[in-house]
């Protein structure tokens, strides 16, 4: 049957046997092999994606539901080869040892951060709970969350409030 | 070390960033299930439904004509060697299964779904046998024997590990106090996120790659030879990165010879990516132990014994997990000052999946009971259960009996930290009210290598090229621990370039040098050292150019940020590359490469057990804080403090890293991690019941690093990738029976056994030589 998912940005088309699963879509037909898979029955959290933004563990979804609807991957984090501030506090923090978890963990923490800008430690633990890492001991991946979500708050604070100011700019 | 050479460190001490990183947060890293090769087939396994069967037959015709099958192999039709200690194993089972997941056919197939379909394809006729599955009933005359083809030994105990030291009877006549008791650690799994995947593919003039997520590849490579008469200098063993392993991934296993089979058979390259579900039921786990202590001390706390008997459920086969005491012994031997120790330890098979090499190996099993036993005996002699370890704690200059040279040793300081920041002065023993207590363990492990082959040698190779960078080529792999970065620091730091120069190359067995494998938490301490070797001879080459260029002596240049200089006259300088390409890029030129391989100076041990298998010593402390809830036995971890003695930190955050995932995994062996068998079958094989911590099991881990500055170690340091889970389940039980009054028998303690200890009133038994005459119990 045919899916149509646009991912990443961009649009795919392939026909594909209903019971494909979305991770098997991602990895098989598409060779975006930056989603991960660690069990394949939806304990592992390693192939989390966004579908509209929101995490799906790709490994219980099929393929054919989804179809016509947006799909971020790990792939899609970078833009253009330059980390997006998540990677790169990930990547200063020592977030990732092996790797394996490590798309998953960001899929599901991207997601977070979305919803909930400002997450406490617990909820940025509670948010993370469905992706098991075995390398770190997870305080080095909360740590690389609360400091994307800091960084991101102090960014938008920073972006100056134009619209009740008089400014010279004509309107 | 002294303050002004700290100082001159460049790289060394910084907190790095893996190398690798960018990498693994784009998902551009790729693992060998991402790796693509043209008519590559599936291969899949089918493993054994029964613990303990004789197979009478097996019919592969069906799935032989299935469209899109290209090999079915089992015993009867493939060429195959035994394997495993005492060469108890085969990759293929031949006239009998012995364990649930037992391999006994496999195919290649297009894809999935026709491999699957063909192994149901395969009939097998088994006559079922009684099984045994507890370790103490397969001890029994009348336990069915499981491994009747081995004449060497009696029933079912397929090794002995039996150590003596000093006169234990005579020390327990002594003894002012003694404490005894059972203490059991369970099967459990090392359970990293990828699975085992392997790819293997002959070409055409019959050489052999195999890429496999393995760190011991020299001797894979040799093993493989071995069991499938294969040329091994034809073969060529490449690791893709490494999607975790903790010693799952260590060795070799009956799948990556079938994989090669199916391979051969196919003649195309096959991959076999195992489930989870048979990681659960077919690959390595951890050696479940049972021991059986006392330890006793005088009157002032001076340990005068252990004793202790060992009971070491091997299940089916000899995998490494068989020679999980060699570890588990150095701690009953050598943790703290033990005068007299004896140990008899039965290895005994049993119809279960069967026990690898995993993180910590042997050690957080003795330590569960040897750092019980010492909060138990101070609680006997009415002492602080820090002061009784301060009291016996390991010294620099100590050898032990098992002839461990301890030349350096932060035990004491570690100790101290640990105590300090728990407020453990005021508070344990105090919070029984608030079902809360703390609890302590410390602990030894090698740091300097672990001599258990004829060499525990690293190769490493230096070259440089005409734009200056710099690649190290090191037998030493990359697991996810940072060996790359950190050897990459350390080349740095010795021929003064930047780090970013330098490249390290450590995947391929036809291009990097020896190396024995990851395992011991040996890889900074041994291919650090080599790399640090070779990279001091390319810098005295390079210097060696220099000088003639500089017009200065050798000695009287230093090469720092990548400027070769002459010392006190920074304007007589020049780029490191420039001296490269001044060398290499004329008549007679020459390249600037060099060679080393360190072997650490340690000796196998004797036949008695004796022998300093490692040029350092780790050593480390962790206090657990808990609060109990005695109705339903729920165990809440609040908090836990560690200190560990690592030498020096080259890579502090790499060294957190490790510490700090490594005590996750220990609070998960502690408090829910177990593999639980029903009649040899694996009850839940899979992710959801197994118990794995997550982010809101394990609570922030403090990590103070204790620095040594060990004597042989690179600047330094000693290996660390172990230390962090070897003291949790002791120090979380010795939390609980602060909390609670209780004494944990084994771990985990999910809150079943901890309500039923609670209920029961657990105990150990205390002799007190006042009253000889009677056991008495307490906590
Ligand atoms: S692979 Fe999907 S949750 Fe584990
Ligand atoms: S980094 Fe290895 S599993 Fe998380």
């Amino acid at each position: 049957m045919l899916v149509e998912l646009k991912v990443n940005g961009f649009p795919y088309r392939r026909e594909v046997a209903p019971d494909t699963t979305l991770l098997t879509y991602l990895r098989e037909v598409l060779e975006l092999t930056g989603t991960k898979w660690g069990c394949l029955t939806g304990d592992c959290g390693a192939c989390t994606v966004l579908v509209d933004g929101e995490p799906v563990v790709s490994c219980l979804q099929l393929a054919c539901q989804v179809s016509g609807h947006e799909v971020t991957t790990v792939e899609g984090l970078d833009t253009a080869g330059e980390l997006n501030d998540l990677q790169a506090h990930f990547v200063s923090n020592g977030a990732s040892q092996c790797g394996f978890c490590t798309p998953g963990m960001l899929m599901s923490a991207e997601a977070l951060l979305r919803n909930n800008p400002d997450p406490s430690e617990a909820e940025v633990r509670e948010a993370l709970s469905g992706n098991l890492c075995r390398c770190t001991g997870y305080n080095k991946i909360v740590d690389a969350v609360l400091e994307t979500a800091k960084a991101r708050a102090m960014a938008v604070s920073a972006v100056p409030d134009l619209s009740g100011s008089s400014s010279s700019v004509g309107s | 070390m002294s303050e002004t050479l700290l100082a001159e460190f460049q790289v060394i001490g910084q907190r790095l960033s893996k190398l690798d990183a960018p990498q693994k947060v784009t998902g551009r890293t790729v693992y060998a299930d991402d790796m693509h090769i043209p008519g590559l087939l599936v291969g899949a396994i089918l493993r054994s439904p029964h613990p303990h069967a004789r197979i009478r037959s097996i019919d592969t015709t069906e799935a032989e004509r299935l469209p899109g099958v290209a090999a079915v192999i089992h015993a009867g039709n493939v060429t195959q060697r035994r394997f495993g200690y005492g060469q108890d194993n085969i990759p293929l089972k031949t006239d009998k299964v012995r364990c649930i997941g037992d391999e006994v056919a496999a195919v290649a197939a297009v894809d999935d779904e026709t491999a699957k379909r063909a192994l149901e394809l395969i009939k097998v006729d088994y006559e079922v046998l009684p099984g045994v599955f507890d370790p103490f009933e397969a001890l029994s005359e009348t336990a069915p024997v499981i491994h009747d083809e081995r004449v060497d030994i009696t029933g079912n105990i397929s090794m002995r590990w039996d150590f003596d030291h000093g006169d234990v009877e005579a020390a327990a006549a002594e003894a002012a106090v003694i404490v005894e008791g059972d203490y059991s650690a369970p099967q459990a799994a090392p359970a990293p996120i990828e699975t085992h995947v392997v790819i293997a593919s002959f070409d055409p003039n019959g050489h052999l790659t195999v890429w496999s997520p393995v760190h011991m590849v020299f001797m894979y490579r040799k093993a493989l030879a071995d069991c499938l008469g294969l040329d091994w200098r034809r073969i060529t063993i490449i690791q893709p990165p490494v999607g975790g392993s903790f010693g799952g991934k260590i060795d070799i296993e009956a799948h990556d010879f079938i994989t090669v089979m199916l391979a051969q058979k196919a003649g195309r390259p096959v991959k076999l990516a195992m489930t989870r579900e048979e990681e659960f039921i077919g690959a390595r786990t951890r050696q479940p132990i049972h021991f059986h202590m006392r330890t006793g001390a005088d009157a002032e706390g001076n340990l005068l014994f252990r004793d202790a008997e060992v009971v070491s459920d091997n299940g089916a086969y000899n995998a490494w997990g068989s020679h999980a005491m060699l570890v588990a012994m150095n701690t009953i031997t050598s943790m703290y000052r033990v005068p007299n120790s004896r140990i008899r330890c039965a290895v005994v098979y049993t119809n279960k999946n069967y026990g690898g090499s995993v993180r910590g190996f042997g050690n957080p099993q003795a330590t569960f009971a040897v750092e019980q036993q010492m909060e138990e005996l101070a609680d006997a002699l009415g002492m602080d259960p820090m002061d009784l370890r301060l009291r016996n704690a390991n010294q620099t200059g100590d050898i032990t009996p098992q002839g461990l040279e301890i030349t350096s040793c932060g035990l004491s300081e570690c100790l101290e930290i640990v105590r300090r920041q728990s407020r453990w002065d005021e508070r344990r023993g105090k919070m029984r009210q608030r079902n809360r207590g703390l609890g302590a363990a410390a602990y030894i492990h090698v740091g300097g290598g672990a001599r258990i082959y004829g060499s525990d040698g690293c190769g490493a190779m230096i070259k440089i090229d005409d734009s200056g960078q710099v690649t190290l080529i090191t037998g030493a792999s990359e697991i996810g621990q940072g060996s790359e970065t950190v050897l990459a620091m350390i080349v740095a730091e010795e021929m003064g370039v930047p780090v970013s120069a330098v490249a390290v190359i450590n995947s391929n067995t036809d291009i990097k040098p020896w190396d024995v494998g990851v395992h011991a938490s040996r890889t900074t301490f041994v291919a650090g050292n080599a790399a640090r070797m070779a990279a001091k001879i390319a810098r005295d080459r390079l210097l060696e150019t220099a000088s003639a260029v500089l017009g200065a002596p050798a000695d009287q240049l230093r090469i720092r940020d990548g400027i070769v200089e002459v010392i006190g006259e920074p304007g007589r300088s020049m780029d490191y590359a420039r001296i490269v390409r001044r060398r290499l890029l004329h008549e007679e030129g020459s390249v600037v490469m060099a060679t080393a391989f360190y072997d650490p100076p340690t000796h196998n041990q004797d036949k008695e057990y004796v022998g300093n298998i490692s040029a350092s010593y780790g050593f480390g402390a962790h206090v657990a804080e808990v609060e109990v809830d005695p109705e339903t036995g729920m165990v809440k971890l609040l908090n836990l403090w560690t200190a560990h003695d690592v030498g020096r930190a080259l890579n502090p955050m790499t060294v957190e890293g490790q510490i700090e995932g490594g005590t996750a995994m220990g609070v998960g062996l502690a408090l829910s991690e177990e593999i639980v068998f029903v009649d040899g079958r694996v009850a839940a094989p899979n992710f959801h019941d197994y118990g794995m911590p997550t982010a809101v099991d394990v609570p922030r881990i403090e990590v103070n690093l204790v620095e040594t500055i060990d004597e042989l170690g690179p600047y330094g340091a000693k290996g660390i990738g172990e230390g962090g889970i070897i003291p949790p389940p002791a120090a979380i039980a010795n939390a609980i029976a602060d909390a609670t009054g209780i004494r944990p028998r084994a771990y985990p303690m999910r809150p079943w056994k901890v309500k039923h200890w609670i209920d029961t009133n657990e105990r150990s038994y205390v002799i007190v030589s006042t009253d000889r005459s009677e056991k008495r119990e307490s906590n």
